[in-house]
This record gives structure tokens, C-alpha cells and sequence, in this order.
């Protein structure tokens, strides 16, 4: 038995040898087929084989619906908003007449500091008149959005006023203040376009800078070096300027910080690196320059050389809702692509009239424009000597402001000091200032602090009644 | 809903094919021609880049006259539309001194306090004397007067809810306070119409923004139970909150929201509700109080409520109504509130003069008698249209009336054919409504008188015929009783 099986194996085997030992059965292709050759393709054969076949992979199991259901039974959402704690009850102090130089709060008649009322026109005979009869005429809503018979005439006559006032071909009015900037900027910018923006910019330009979805650089705030840098390294990294729009954004004078922004300056820089320039002159319109038609009167800039202008006319106009100006191809487009324009109802058309009247009055009376600037020179010099509390803004801004020299540590505290230095200049001195308060969706790192907006019908001593008042309060709670 | 047959759909596809086509060729001779120009940008890049204002300079410039006509009155029931001449084929429009009285149907005039009326306007001119225009300063530095106090109780009280605050704006109000309440790591669930304001707002925020089918709840549940059990996108992490925007009248379709399964909908899988209620405040509902009160859902229900005071109230702005926690936490972040100019005095007293009136507080029964008037206006004018055999959208109580026009071509028909009979009317394209639904909308107003709106009956009838807008058949008349018994007898 053993020695049959040994002799199968051994035959099998000389089979399998004298096969694969044979010498060279064929000549195929110039290549001889020798024995190993035909293991060497059932080799090829079979990884063949194993590449088709379909990888293992685990098989996707869709949720059941009862699973769906315990998921969604054990979700627990967030509260909607975060706890209320004590101090987050403050209120606001209420007036009770007309936000002029001097005001009623709580029944006392104060020095009011928080109105950005420039050129002293709330309360002005002229403007009231013709919003008098504005109101007669037209009732008091528009009704409908500019492309749906809310154009009303006066909004037309202000556009054209408000360009012949500042030399540009056309304007186009906005119903509100801050929704001017924030639909500018997305009309113009879209995603892959660059802007350079101050750091400093308040948060309806950072919100319009987010909603453009172009890339956002920032650079120091009113650092022409650090914008110079900025400008130099963005140019040298993209690849296709012609087809590439860039912006520079700035304020004239800057809410957060009362600065003035260099436009000479930013005009050089501007024309050497090819960037557009968005100016926001809420706060330097009807203040700024000779004639009070802003930052490019002020500097001696040519206003052509500035691409788009925007400003909010809740303040030195006082009356309500802003305005953007540049060249006809910039007015025209947004007219059908700016969002806040579009789809939103057009400005109250007694609000349009006030505007036109105030205009008027800067036009007439360019004397309250050196009053403006002799009261912010006063209170300036009074104000640099105040204990615990340093300058801030520019020696020609509006807006003093008057951050502490030394921060307490945290932001809350330093916050509560200064509210507390307002509150009790308002009891006990009846001067209403303002402190900067913060939203926390804002970006802006700069520090806060007291902002006293000056206008030119504040009177000598209602100034150095401000002043005297700061530097007692401020002598007693930062000690 | 929209039924749009093929035909139509064709040939409005062709047309604007055609116009593109045109468009296109004017474009590209247009560039031969400024060839020989200098090109005077020197190395920028242009202010509108290829084709982002093509449809501005070739679609719309065509039209232009349609839109954007200025009127030189208050928009009451009946008011001036000034004309224009154009010099060089409707690129530019100026003005002339000549007005033309004209039927008003596009002002969003719902409670006919547009123009000056006997019991808000003395109170408002007495408010303009004592507080003046504007208080030139933000709500929390020195902005707050008596009024704006007033108002915000007022509003509460009005919408039924424990507190409200106030904005100068209403667009700026939901583009400033979605941000405030939901941000990186929430999701906000809005209809597919929802207006832009709310679509800024949401992309503002940073939160993660999905869509649901127009006033669908079961497609609304689906979309719900899905991104709850996924979590957020590549984390999938648990969301921190959800809150679902909707409108309570949508302004292109005059269509009311189906507010009670949605409620019942986001109160199953604890969602929070978002409701904006710009169209539908003042005019719909018993007493005027909204889409809440017409469909009897509970304002307790709704966690934020949002309305405009432009419609019904004919002023400006906007208000946010909700619990005393949430208005207390928007009175310390939100944006519009901390940075933006108080909204004018004499506007927050035609607003509460115009709420004392719908109440009754004035007095009067003026105000019952105003949402009687549009109630019935519109059922009216409604039925009537349909008859007709024109394709009316929107739901039975609602002021808001589109007409469906379609082809590119009939909008400036009707329009222009419209004004020629002294009527206006307002029409809306792309990108306001998707390309092949254009159509005119009408907004009726309780200051219009039953002839009013017999007239317009006839006018829009006669060019509807000569535009050929009538996709229904007409219903035939019936005969009258008085005529059938006398024939009997």
C-alpha cells in the first residue's frame, strides 16, 4: 500500500517535473515558453481576479425611525437667550423734550452731551416748519419701496441737492442710517474680491464686510504705515488685478475712537496700488472742511478722486436714514442691486424735507461751522487734565472721547467705572454724557470709553460745566 | 398655488431667450465699437464685472418706465403719479412738472393711514414741536423719550405679548436681530419665500441656514427630525438651538402661512418660532392683531414675533415682541438697538395714534369700521377678479392680490395700459419672483370705496383682455331673479 502511494507521488512528480524541466515546447513572440512561465501567468490570472472583486465594506445602515425619534426626544436645546443678571436691567435715562443742547431728564433740566447735534439744528424754526408742511402734504410713512410709487419727489430733490452740495454727478438715499453702509458694500464686493479695512471700523461696516464674503484684511488702526504694508503684501500675492476689484474701507472720523483719517494719505497710497477708496462720512459731513462738505474739503482732496462716499444723516443733519454718492455708473447699480434700497420702504418723506432744509442752512450759514470748532477747541483744552482719564479722539473731531489711562484688568470693570461716572454726573451734576457700549457681535478691540458729542449751540459754560463736572466725578470714583 | 400650463411656459421661455439673445448681440457690438475707445480704468478692474448688470442693462432698462414712478402726494386711495419723457429709448428718465391723478393699487396703504388723517396728524405735528425730528443720538446714550417708551408697552399690550422693542427700520430689524439670537452652532430653518431681510439676517449670523418647501409642515417635520438626529455638518455634534422663520402674510403670493401645524410642529420637536408678521399686523384678524388672532393660535406660542409699522400703520419701522428675558437681552446686544439713530419722534406718535385708533381707545369706532372696510374690500375684489378668469393667488382675508401675467413682454403691456386709464398698478419680475412668474399685485387699502374699486374691475378687465392675461375661463353671468320672474310672469 505505501509503496503504490510513493510510486503515484513519484511518478506525479517526474510528470510534473519532465513538464515544467521539458525544454522549450514553443517560440511565441520572439520569447520561449519555458514551464515557469505558465505558473507565472495562473499568478497573473488570479490577482486578476482578486482585483474585481468588490472591496469588504460594512454595510450602511440608515437610521430607523424609532431611532430617529429617541435622537430627537433627547435633544435638549439651549435657551434662547442667556441669563439675566442683575446688572443687565439698566435703563437708558428718558428724555422728556426735544434732544438739544439742553434737555429734560426726569423732570430736571440738564447739559446734553449724548446727541450727536452737531450743528445745533434740533429744535430749528426753518427745518420744523418744513417738516410741518411736509407732513401736511404727504402723511407721514412713504408707504412702499422706492421701485413701487415710493419715490416721492422730495426724495428726488434731496438726491440732487445733497450731490450739487457736495460736486458729485448723483446720490441715492437710504431710509436709514447704518443700512446705508451695510448694503453699499455688498453691492459692490463679492466673494473673491479684497478689501483693506481699518481696524477700527464700527459694526454696520464689519457686518457689510461679512455679508460680501470677500476676503477682509485688516490693518492698525489710522497706521498709514500698517496700510502701507498691508496694501504692498496684497498686492504682491494676487495673481490677477485686472480682474480683481479691491477696496480700501475707512471712516472719516472714526465713532469708536473719534480719530481722523489721513485722506491725502489714503489717496496716495490709493493711486499707487490701484485700490478703490469707500469712505464713510457719517460723522464729518456737514462738520469737516470750510464749507462743511467733509473729509475731502478738509484735506484738499478733489472729491473725484474718492469712489464711493456714504454717510448717516442722524447727525449733523439731524434728521433720519443716509445717503451714498460716487460716480453715475456707482449710483445707477445700486438702484437694483443694493438690498437695503430694493427691498425695504423708502425714507419718510418729512424726513427727506428736513434734510433738504438743513442743507439749506449749512449753505446760508457757514458761521456755525467755526462756532462748532472754536466749542470742541474749548473743551478740549479743558478736558486734557481730567484725573484718571486721557484724550483720545483728534484735537478737530466732534466726538471727544476720554478712554482711562489705567484699565482696572477686565473689560466689566472698567465698564462699570465708567458708568459709573456718568450716572452720578447726571444726578449730581446734570450733565448727560455717554459711555461706549459694546454689542458682543462686535469685533472692534479698541479700548472704550466717555464720548461727549459737542455742538455748536452749546454755550461757553455749558462746557466748562461739562468739564468741571468730569474732572470732580472722575477725581472721586477713580482714586 | 401657481398652474402654469405648458404653453405659456414655452413661449415665456422663448421670449426671453430672444431677449437674451438680443442682449447678447448688443453686447458684443458694443464691445467692437468701444474697441477704438481709450479704455480710461488704467489698471483696475471694472466697478461691475462681465455679466453681473446684464440683466440691469438689457432686461431691465427696456422696462424702466414701469418701475420707480415718483408720485407728488401722499399715496392715499388716489394720488399724483408724476410723468416722465425719455430722450434716449428709456435709459434715462426726467421729470416733468405734470402729474396725473391715478387709482392707487400698489402702496402697502392697509388701514388707509397714508395720508393725513383727522386724529394722528394734529398729535403728530404737537410731537414734532415738542421732541423735533430727531434725537440725533442711540436709544441707550440718549435717544429714549416718553414716546418710545410708550410705544413699546403699547406694542406689547397690541400683539399680546410681556414686552416689545422698538427699531427705526424693519428691514434692519431682522438683519440685526437674528444675529443676536443664534450664531455658530445653531440652525435656522426658513420657508423658501421668505423675504431678503431675513435671508441677510440669517446669512449675518454664521448660523448653518436650510430650507423648507413653501408652507409645507410634513416636509417641514422631515427636514426637522433629519437634522436633529445628524447633528452639525461634519461634527456632527448635537445642535445648540434651532429656531424656524416664517412670515405670517408672504408679500409676492398674498398667501397666509399654515401657522397652526407649524406651531404644532416645532412645539413636538422643541424648536424655537420666529414670526415675522410684516404684512399681516393691522390688517388681518378680528381686531387687527394679526395672523395669530385670524387663525386662533396662542401668542404664547410663538416665541419672537417681529412686525413692521410701514403697512398698517403708516409710518416707519419695526418692533421685536417677546418675553421679558429675551427683550432684555436684545436691549444689551442687539446692534440696531446699541449703534443705530432712535427711530424719529414724530413717527412713534403716528404709530401710537394709529394703534389707539384701531383699539378704540380714540374714542371712535373708526378703527372697527377700517378692518371691516378691508376685510370686505378684499373678499371682494378677489372674487370678483376671479370670475374674470384672471389666475389670482393668495388666500381668502388677505389684501395682497397677484395677478399672473408670465411672458416678459406683458408686464410693461399692463402696466403702461394700466397708467393710460389712470390706474397704477405695480408689477414684479425676476429677481423679486423666479423668471417665469412675473406677475402684477395688487394691495387693496381700506380708504378705497366700493366705486373705487368697480372701477379698477373694469379697467383691469378691458387691458386684461387686450393683454390676453385671462388663463381661466370667465364664469358665465347669471341671469338676474328680477329679469327671470318677470319673464315667467
Amino acid at each position: 500500500m505505501a509503496l503504490a502511494m510513493v510510486n503515484v507521488t513519484a511518478s506525479v512528480l517526474d510528470w510534473a517535473s519532465s513538464y515544467f524541466d521539458a525544454p522549450t515546447r514553443a517560440v511565441v513572440f520572439g520569447v520561449p515558453i519555458d514551464g515557469h512561465l505558465v505558473v507565472e501567468a495562473l499568478l497573473v490570472v488570479v490577482i486578476l481576479f482578486q482585483l474585481t472583486r468588490k472591496s469588504y465594506k460594512p454595510p450602511k445602515k440608515p437610521l430607523t425611525e424609532k431611532e430617529i425619534d429617541e435622537l430627537c426626544d433627547d435633544w435638549v436645546p439651549e435657551p434662547l437667550t442667556p441669563q439675566i443678571t442683575e446688572d443687565m436691567t439698566y435703563e437708558p435715562p428718558t428724555l422728556e423734550s426735544a434732544a438739544g443742547p439742553h434737555a429734560i431728564v426726569n423732570g430736571k433740566e440738564v447739559v446734553n452731551f449724548a446727541s450727536a447735534n452737531y450743528l445745533g439744528l434740533v429744535g430749528n424754526e426753518k427745518i420744523t416748519d418744513s417738516c410741518v408742511g411736509a407732513l401736511e402734504k404727504y402723511g407721514v410713512g412713504s408707504c412702499g419701496p422706492r421701485g413701487f410709487y415710493g419715490t416721492i419727489d422730495v426724495h428726488l430733490d434731496c438726491e440732487q441737492k445733497i450731490a450739487k452740495f457736495l460736486g458729485t454727478p448723483d446720490s441715492i438715499l437710504y431710509s436709514y442710517g447704518i443700512s446705508t453702509i451695510f448694503s453699499v458694500i455688498p453691492a459692490f464686493c463679492k466673494k473673491g474680491d479684497i478689501i483693506v479695512a481699518d481696524e477700527g471700523v464700527h459694526w454696520a461696516v464689519q457686518n457689510g464686510l461679512y455679508l460680501s464674503r470677500s476676503t477682509v484684511v485688516y490693518f492698525k488702526h489710522n497706521d498709514m504705515k500698517s496700510l502701507e504694508n498691508k496694501l504692498e503684501e496684497v498686492t504682491r500675492r494676487s495673481k490677477h488685478p485686472e480682474k480683481v476689484r479691491r477696496y480700501i474701507v475707512v471712516e472719516a472720523i472714526y465713532q469708536n475712537s473719534g480719530q481722523i483719517a489721513p485722506l491725502d494719505e489714503i489717496v496716495r497710497l490709493k493711486e499707487k496700488y490701484r485700490f478703490r477708496i469707500i469712505l464713510d462720512e457719517s460723522h464729518s459731513f456737514g462738520v469737516l472742511g470750510n464749507s462743511g462738505r467733509g473729509l475731502a474739503d478738509h484735506c484738499g482732496v478733489p472729491i473725484e478722486k474718492i469712489d464711493i462716499i456714504t454717510a448717516g444723516m442722524g447727525n449733523a443733519l439731524a434728521t433720519d436714514g443716509g445717503f451714498c454718492t460716487g460716480s453715475v455708473r456707482v449710483v445707477d447699480h445700486q438702484r437694483l442691486s443694493s438690498s437695503g434700497y430694493v427691498f425695504s420702504a423708502s425714507l419718510p418723506p418729512y424726513l427727506a424735507s428736513a434734510a433738504i432744509a438743513a442743507v439749506d442752512y449749512l449753505e446760508e450759514n457757514p458761521s456755525v461751522l467755526s462756532k462748532l470748532r472754536t466749542n470742541i477747541a474749548t473743551l478740549f483744552n479743558e478736558l486734557s487734565d481730567v484725573p484718571g482719564l486721557v484724550l483720545a479722539s483728534h484735537i478737530l473731531s466732534p466726538i471727544v472721547f476720554l478712554k482711562l489711562k489705567k484699565s482696572t484688568g477686565t473689560g466689566k470693570t472698567d465698564i462699570d467705572l465708567l458708568d459709573s461716572i456718568a450716572k452720578q454726573a447726571l444726578e449730581e451734576d446734570s450733565v448727560l454724557i455717554a459711555t461706549t457700549k459694546r454689542s458682543s457681535l462686535d469685533k472692534c478691540k479698541l479700548p472704550i470709553g466717555l464720548r461727549l458729542f459737542v455742538s455748536a449751540s452749546h454755550s461757553e459754560s455749558d462746557l466748562l460745566k461739562a468739564a468741571a463736572s468730569l474732572k470732580r466725578v472722575a477725581a472721586l470714583v477713580i482714586s | 398655488m401657481v398652474r402654469l400650463p405648458y404653453l405659456t411656459a414655452l413661449t415665456t421661455l422663448l421670449s426671453y431667450g430672444i431677449l437674451f439673445v438680443f442682449g447678447h448681440l448688443r453686447d458684443f457690438f458694443r464691445k467692437i465699437f468701444d474697441w477704438s475707445k481709450s479704455n480710461n480704468l488704467q489698471g483696475y478692474a471694472p466697478i461691475c464685472l462681465g455679466y453681473e448688470d446684464f440683466y440691469t442693462r438689457r432686461l431691465y432698462l427696456r422696462i424702466q418706465d414701469c418701475f420707480g414712478r415718483p408720485i407728488s402726494s401722499a399715496p392715499d386711495s388716489w394720488f399724483d403719479v408724476v410723468e416722465r419723457y425719455s430722450n434716449d429709448n428709456n435709459k434715462t428718465l426726467h421729470r416733468t412738472e405734470k402729474t396725473t391723478k391715478c387709482l392707487n393699487l400698489g402702496s402697502y396703504n392697509y388701514l388707509g393711514f397714508a395720508a393725513a388723517d383727522e386724529y394722528c396728524t394734529p398729535r403728530v405735528i404737537e410731537s414734532l414741536k415738542q421732541y423735533s425730528v430727531s434725537t440725533c443720538s442711540t436709544r441707550v446714550d440718549g435717544g429714549t423719550t416718553k414716546l418710545h417708551t410708550e410705544l413699546e408697552e403699547l406694542v406689547a399690550r397690541f400683539v399680546g405679548k410681556p414686552a416689545a422693542v422698538l427699531f427705526g427700520m424693519g428691514y434692519v430689524t431682522n438683519s440685526a436681530i437674528i444675529p443676536a439670537l443664534i450664531g455658530k452652532g445653531g440652525l435656522i430653518i426658513s420657508d423658501s419665500l421668505n423675504h431678503n431681510s431675513i435671508v441677510n439676517g440669517a446669512r449675518g449670523s454664521g448660523a448653518t441656514v436650510r430650507v423648507f418647501q413653501h408652507n409645507n409642515a410634513p416636509h417641514l417635520e422631515e427636514v426637522l427630525r433629519e437634522q436633529i438626529a445628524h447633528g452639525q455638518p461634519r461634527t456632527h455634534r448635537p445642535w445648540k438651538k434651532i429656531i424656524v422663520i416664517i412670515e405670517g402674510i408672504y408679500s409676492m403670493e398674498g398667501e397666509l402661512c399654515k401657522l397652526p401645524e407649524i406651531i404644532a410642529v416645532c412645539k413636538k420637536y422643541k424648536v424655537y418660532t420666529y414670526l415675522d408678521e410684516a404684512h399681516s399686523i393691522g390688517a388681518v384678524g378680528q381686531t387687527g392683531r394679526g395672523v395669530c388672532e385670524l387663525l386662533g393660535v396662542d401668542t404664547a406660542d410663538i416665541d419672537i414675533m417681529m412686525g413692521t409699522f410701514t403697512k398698517s400703520f403708516g409710518s416707519c419701522g419695526g418692533y421685536i415682541a417677546a418675553s421679558k428675558e429675551i427683550i432684555q437681552h436684545l436691549k444689551r446686544t442687539c446692534p440696531a438697538h446699541l449703534y443705530a439713530t432712535s427711530m424719529s419722534p414724530p413717527a412713534v406718535q403716528q404709530v401710537i395714534s394709529a394703534m389707539k385708533v384701531i383699539l378704540g381707545e380714540d374714542g371712535t369706532n373708526r378703527g372697527a369700521k377700517k378692518l371691516a372696510q378691508i376685510r370686505e374690500n378684499s373678499n371682494f375684489f378677489r372674487s370678483e377678479l376671479q370670475k374674470m378668469g384672471f389666475e389670482v393667488l393668495g388666500d381668502n382675508d388677505s389684501p395682497i392680490m397677484p395677478i399672473m401675467l408670465y411672458n416678459p413682454a406683458k408686464i410693461p403691456a399692463f402696466s403702461r395700459e394700466c397708467l393710460h386709464q389712470n390706474v397704477a398698478i405695480v408689477t414684479v419680475a425676476f429677481p423679486a419672483t423666479p423668471l417665469l412668474l412675473a406677475r402684477a399685485r395688487i394691495c387693496i387699502s381700506a380708504a378705497h370705496s366700493r366705486e373705487d374699486l368697480i372701477k379698477a374691475l373694469e379697467v383691469i378687465s378691458k387691458v386684461g383682455d387686450l393683454v390676453g392675461i385671462k388663463y381661466f375661463p370667465v364664469e358665465p353671468v347669471k341671469p338676474n331673479k328680477v329679469e327671470h320672474l318677470k319673464k315667467i310672469e
